[in-house]
């Protein structure tokens, strides 16, 4: 039987030249998700802004948008943004947070119910008050932040420092490009938002570690390999699983994009472009940022063998 | 040598069978359940028969999540008027006069007493309106619930200690939870979970509620009812409150309650005799009906002030004494409204009120949808990711693809046997972890071909692709599992759900990699003899 292989055995491709491109391509797609970041922004869902999100379905299929529109913005509650999903009649309206503290918020809710309830079903009704909105900004801020330095720890303690600092390297350059998917894409950026950042975090270190993994058993072996090219076996050594496990992935998450339905298909997207950042930035950003940083235990010949902390073996 | 013994391998599938074992209740319909559950003998211990099943979230079954908060300033208002009553009271029964009467301050009373003797009286007394507050742990806290300061030319300050309101706030919380539970089951819904979340909030999830509109009206609802009668304009000892009768006008209530909510004893529904208009009919305790019947008896021909949460929704003429201890409340209710205060009068008035800070309703059938799409993406995932390892490895694929059904079901049993909630994130954590989960035995396998293109034999190709790949393995799902712990301790419902699906899924898979994946390859190797790594 002739099986599939996404990448042939043996390779010697020079990934480490490369860099010269990657380097240079990373940097300036970070400076514009910052810039854009900072003009255009993120559309922040109601968890992190407050304020009121209702779904409703027109009980006869048939929505009516325009005069949605019209009557749920004579409310008095401000700007409504009214948008029509699904194919069965869908709406959903956002209104802003209301002045006049937590209490003030229900009052949407109430009339929107008084108005719309007799011709749709509310599937869906959700309100923030502006404190709580604040304490989930500052849950989701810090996660990511000790998510980070968490990692980072565990990296010092398990490899050495130079392979813990590139792989935190990679790290934050793909939590800067997921965000900037968040701004290309304008998709909604709320609690599941930081839940799929963490997890791509978590799959940004899974990538990596595999690779300085092999960086550290090739460290070992051959102690006079010059570290471009120590790298680069260590990627091509790699490479034939890491193509294949984000194959995997990448087809359970078409998966969940195509059938997971709507709540699920921004996370989905999200962690979909996340498993492509993630697998580039192994390759092209952490191992070649090596090269900069330096391995300590290179330049230390003879003591390389006691500065690595040893897993196995 | 490639051996995998005999021990190892019951051991192995005995753990496996257990564990799918425990997933089982959670496959059931819940009828099919509680049948289940019924059967089981009562001789059985509990812990012997897998009962246990996954809670799905409200997200998926439907339901309300409210999150409530008290009122702190509400509550601080109200402590104020009551200190300042004391204190009015206090001054009565020292006979001392305050220059320029009692003024509240934001945080309590202040009142100017010049004469030194007097104050010398007095100040003794407004001490004692301060009490030392315990603590269930502590006891004494050396804290009391009110300061008193004397200041320049006469001056006495009572002011509400930082401690003193965060005690109110703490019992405060603890009283509403009651009044909510009792509040939640007059709704005749199941399964309500009600509980303390932080200092002064409560969160109060009710899943598969057709009207959750029903549910906000009566938790957002004080229910402080009071019998007050009617008083003059200009008298001190009125206060203006707004009036269903006069259309929202306010009128004029003596500050004096004759009888409040706290002693009814029942409170029903029902129709006027004559009006025919929806009533609540009510029931004194003893105390109440006393009261009751003397205030009315002093007072008939004057209009009685029926004072619901500082509104007076009714204030009809005294027309003779009521002393049977029953009465009727009517207000211009619809039936609705007559069930629902009807319900609140039962349930108690909450203490201090409760504002909605946080609110996430989701429909019966929004939640129905989300499952069946969950249910196709998983189907969809497990499809794909098998058909192309078995593309990729052939046997070894084969092999794979069992490991990770079998750490899907392990999934299952665990969340079962923990009652885990499952949720919609959680969901998308299921399909992400059947992409990630291969990658245990991917890494394994490619150590294999590394190995024997090598030159190893067979055999010795396997025995090091396991041991080669182990700490990969381990240093690849550790830094996921910290991402993933970090997001369940930050995280909150759902997005909890999906941290709980993520960590366990790094578990499982990890086990079957480790322990399944090698024992069904020394058992095909047993049986096969190959002379090369088939793939």
């Amino acid at each position: 039987m002739r099986l599939l292989r996404l990448w042939p055995d043996e390779t010697r491709f020079d990934f480490m030249r490369l860099r010269h491109f990657s380097f240079p391509f990373s940097a300036a797609i970070s400076i514009a998700i910052v810039v854009t970041f900072l003009t255009v922004g993120l559309n922040y869902g109601i968890d992190f802004t407050g304020g009121t999100l209702i779904e409703m379905r027109a009980k006869d299929g048939k929505a009516d948008v325009g005069p949605i529109r019209e009557a749920a913005s004579g409310f008095g509650f401000g700007e409504v943004e009214v948008q029509e999903y699904g194919t069965q009649g869908g709406v959903s309206l956002r209104f802003r947070i209301q002045p006049g503290g937590e209490a003030a918020q229900t009052a949407v809710v109430e009339k929107t119910r008084d108005a719309f309830g007799s011709d749709y079903e509310f599937e869906r009704v959700e309100t923030v008050g502006p404190r709580v909105s604040g304490e989930l900004v500052q849950a989701g801020t810090i996660g990511v932040i000790l998510s980070v330095l968490a990692v980072l720890a565990y990296l010092w303690f398990r490899f050495e420092r130079e392979l813990a600092v590139a792989a935190i390297i990679g790290t934050l350059h793909d939590i800067v490009l997921t965000v900037g998917f968040y701004v290309l894409t304008q998709h909604e950026f709320n609690m599941t938002s930081i839940a799929a950042i963490l997890t791509i975090v978590g799959y940004s270190l899974n990538e990596t570690v595999v690779v300085f993994d092999r960086t550290r058993e090739l460290l070992r072996r051959y102690k006079q390999m010059p570290t471009v090219e120590l790298l680069n076996l260590s990627i091509n050594t790699t490479m034939s699983r890491t193509a294949i496990t984000s194959m995997t992935t990448i087809l359970a998450l078409v998966a969940l994009v195509i059938f997971g339905g709507r709540a699920i298909e921004g996370f989905a997207q999200v962690m979909l472009a996340g498993v492509f950042i993630c697998t580039y930035s192994a390759i092209f950003i952490s191992s070649p940022s090596l090269i900069y940083i330096g391995l300590r235990s290179r330049q230390r010949a003879g003591a390389g063998e006691a500065a690595l902390a040893q897993p196995a073996e | 040598m490639l051996r995998y013994s005999k021990t190892k391998t019951i051991l192995t599938l005995g753990v496996i069978l257990l564990g799918l074992l425990l997933a089982v209740p959670s496959m059931m319909s819940k009828e099919q359940r509680d049948a289940y559950r019924a059967a089981i003998p009562s001789w059985v211990p509990s812990w012997l028969i897998p009962h246990r099943a996954i809670v799905l979230g409200l997200d998926l079954q439907g339901g309300s999540h409210i999150l409530l908060e008290v009122d702190q300033p509400d509550l601080v208002r109200t402590q104020v008027v009551a200190l300042r009553d004391d204190v009015r009271r206090v001054l009565r029964e020292t006979g001392v006069a305050a220059e320029g009467g009692i003024q509240t301050t934001p945080r309590g009373v202040q009142l100017r007493v010049g004469d030194q003797a007097a104050r010398a009286r007095l100040v003794p007394k407004l001490r004692e309106l301060s009490q030392p507050i315990t603590n269930a742990i502590l006891g004494q806290t050396g804290a009391r619930t009110v300061e008193v300061t004397e200041g320049e030319g006469g001056l006495v300050q009572l002011t509400l200690s930082e401690q003193g309101i965060a005690d109110r706030v703490r019992r405060a919380v603890d009283q509403s939870i009651e009044v909510v539970r009792r509040r939640v089951d007059q709704l005749g819904t199941t399964e309500p979970s009600i509980q303390r979340q932080g200092a002064d909030r409560i969160l109060v999830q009710v899943p598969g509620l057709q009207d959750p509109t029903r549910l906000e009206e009566i938790l957002g609802r004080t229910a402080k009812l009071e019998f007050r009668l009617l008083g003059d304009s200009g008298s001190t000892d009125t206060e203006l409150m707004p009036s269903r009768d006069s259309g929202g006008q306010r009128v004029p209530v003596e500050r004096r309650v004759i009888v409040s909510g706290e002693d009814l004893t029942d409170a029903q529904p029902g129709f006027d005799s004559r009006t025919n208009e929806p009533i609540v009919n009510f029931r004194f305790n003893l105390r109440g009906a006393q009261r009751f019947g003397e205030a009315t008896t002093q007072n008939v021909g004057r209009p009685l002030a029926i004072v619901l949460d500082n509104e007076v929704i009714s204030a009809p003429r005294i027309l003779q004494p009521i002393t049977g201890g029953s009465g009727q409340i009517s207000g211009r209710f619809t039936v609705q409204q007559a069930n629902d205060l009807s319900v609140l009068l039962r349930s108690g008035a909450l203490p201090a009120k409760l504002n909605i800070v946080e609110r996430r309703t989701i429909g019966p059938g929004l939640g129905q949808d989300s499952i069946e799409a969950g249910k196709m993406a998983t189907y969809i995932a497990t499809l794909l990711v098998a058909a192309y390892m078995f593309a990729t490895y052939g046997v070894f694929g084969f092999i794979a693809n069992i490991a990770l059904i079998v750490h899907v079901g392990l999934i299952f049993g665990l969340m079962s046997v923990l009652e885990a909630t499952l949720t919609l994130p959680g969901i998308a954590g299921i399909v992400l972890t059947i992409g990630t989960a291969v990658d245990s035995n991917v890494l394994i396998y490619e150590r294999i071909r590394e190995e024997a293109r090598a030159g190893r034999s067979v055999v010795s190709a396997i025995q090091a692709g396991f041991d080669r790949a182990f700490a990969t393995i381990i240093d690849s799902n550790s830094t996921m599992a910290i991402a993933a712990l970090i997001l369940f301790f930050m995280g909150s419902g759902p997005v909890r759900g999906f941290a709980v699906v993520f960590i366990l899924g790094i578990l499982t898979t990890v086990i079957t990699a480790v322990t399944l994946t090698r024992m069904m390859i020394a058992l095909w190797y047993a049986y096969a003899r190959p002379k090369a790594i088939p793939f």
